[in-house]
């Protein structure tokens, strides 16, 4: 029995559908660490991009070094860091919110890469001829460069959304009750690993089959040439 | 005095890492080629086949399979009569090889798809068999374009195989975290770690670069 449900072992089918809810349940913990974590890594990715861009290299360059480190070293430790080292400075949270804060520290490096591309893409050019017309930078930035990079940033935010969902098993490791981390407690109670955690694959088959799909299909519907203004 | 009695298991668990991630790197960019090929493939079961495998593996979350192949699959062994119970070490480099293999497939098939078409029909018209025209003129051009995103899939997967310590492989994490149960000095412990699979991110990144330009190097010396 997991959440008040019970599961029915008679035959492999009846199980398989009494442990369905169970792992909805996980399966909502799993789609709300995404979207949490994808907030926290869309406003830190930011962040990031804006220093890495700042003209002057002492603000630049840490920014650069600390994209690095947090791309090239794993979720894992970084969550590991997160949940055991935290608590030693007195900041103690709930570990679903440290779990969404690893997927977001990781995921902002990624996605202040999105960010820079997507500005730099605008040619240097259209930037010039809007302070040739005497555009502020603000304007210049806001009417010019954002309406055209918006577009182009947004599927590979998309496909970043995907990766960050089949990430959050990792956070089973630190008690969070995600979708893995729920099939875990089924098997390990019921003995039947095999029918739990293929389940759990069709299941996270399915979401991302459909999450890709809504990402390609976003691609298509945004205007390639820039968001119209007004 | 804690540093030193701290460093000979993490070095025996990085030894292990870097096995394991070369080991893995290696299977998976064999099962690129194998199904980026045949994802491109005339031949429509192989086709199938190769578009099956890589939305499998790439759909699903890699702990999943991971969990999968090591507590599921010797159940099914069970229930057909096989041994099919992998010790960790093998169900840790076959869950990353498939893993990556699955995204790296579809970097092979990018990478031969943007050989211009006319290259295919010349090499028709010059009576070359399909056999030919892939091993003689669309992997020498298309493995150099590769190699940027498989430097990112060799980091990927260094930084993937610390979840092996999930199932008790004794990799680089595993350790620390043995050595965290014993000692609680988890700042220490984790800011070594961090910088450990770090340098190591950064050899592997300065490797696949200069993999890179000696690959780059042959196409050079065929035109």
């Amino acid at each position: 029995m997991l959440f008040g449900i019970e599961w029915d072992t008679t035959n492999d089918w009846l199980f398989a559908v009494s442990i369905f809810p169970i792992l909805l349940r996980g399966l909502a913990v799993t789609i709300q660490a995404t979207v949490l974590g994808f907030l926290v890594a869309a406003v830190l990715g930011l962040a990031l991009a804006v220093l890495k861009s700042a003209r002057s290299r002492l603000i630049a360059w840490p920014a650069r070094v600390l994209t690095e480190f947090l791309r090239d070293t794993p979720l894992l430790v970084q969550l590991f860091f997160l949940y055991y080292v935290l608590p030693e400075y007195g900041i103690v949270l709930p570990a679903f919110v440290t779990g969404a804060l690893a997927l977001g520290v990781q995921y902002s490096a990624y996605m202040s890469e999105v960010y820079r591309a997507g500005l730099e893409s605008i040619a240097r050019g259209q930037v010039e001829a809007a302070r040739a017309l005497d555009l502020s930078a603000l304007r210049t930035f806001g009417v010019i460069v954002l309406p055209q990079a918006v577009p182009r940033i947004i599927p590979a935010l998309g496909n970043y959304l995907v990766s960050i969902m089949k990430d959050v098993p990792v956070l089973s490791v630190v008690s969070v009750l995600e979708m893995l981390n729920v099939a875990q407690i089924v098997s390990d109670r019921s003995f039947h690993y095999v029918i739990p955690l293929s389940m759990v694959g069709g299941l996270y088959l399915v979401l991302t089959l459909i999450a890709s799909a809504g990402v390609r299909y976003l691609d298509t519907r945004l205007p390639k040439r820039g968001l119209p203004l007004r | 005095m804690d540093w030193m009695n701290y460093s000979l298991p993490l070095l025996e668990g990085a030894w292990v890492t870097v096995k394991l991630t070369f080991f893995s790197t290696l299977g998976g960019a064999l099962l690129s080629f194998v199904f980026g090929v045949g994802r491109l493939s005339p031949n429509r079961a192989a086709r199938y086949a190769s578009i099956g495998f890589i939305e499998l593996f790439r759909g699903t979350s890699l702990l999943v399979q991971l969990f999968w192949l090591y507590f599921a699959l010797p159940l099914i062994g069970e229930a057909l009569g096989i041994n099919l119970r992998l010790p960790p070490v093998a169900a840790g480099a076959l869950a990353l090889s498939l893993n990556i293999g699955a995204y790296g497939a579809e970097v092979v098939r990018g990478a031969l798809q943007a050989v211009p078409r006319d290259q295919h029909e010349a090499a028709k018209a010059l009576d070359f068999t399909p056999r030919q025209t892939l091993w003689r003129i669309s992997l020498p051009q298309a493995i150099p374009e590769m190699m940027p995103s498989f430097g990112n899939l060799a980091i990927q997967n260094l930084k993937d195989t610390a979840l092996v310590s999930l199932i008790s492989l004794g990799d680089l994490a595993f350790k620390a975290e043995q050595i965290r149960n014993f000692t609680q000095d988890s700042t220490r412990i984790y800011s070594i770690l961090l910088l450990m699979y770090f340098g190591m991110a950064l050899v592997l990144t300065a490797i696949m670069k200069l993999l890179e330009r000696s690959v780059g190097r042959w196409r050079a010396g065929r035109t």
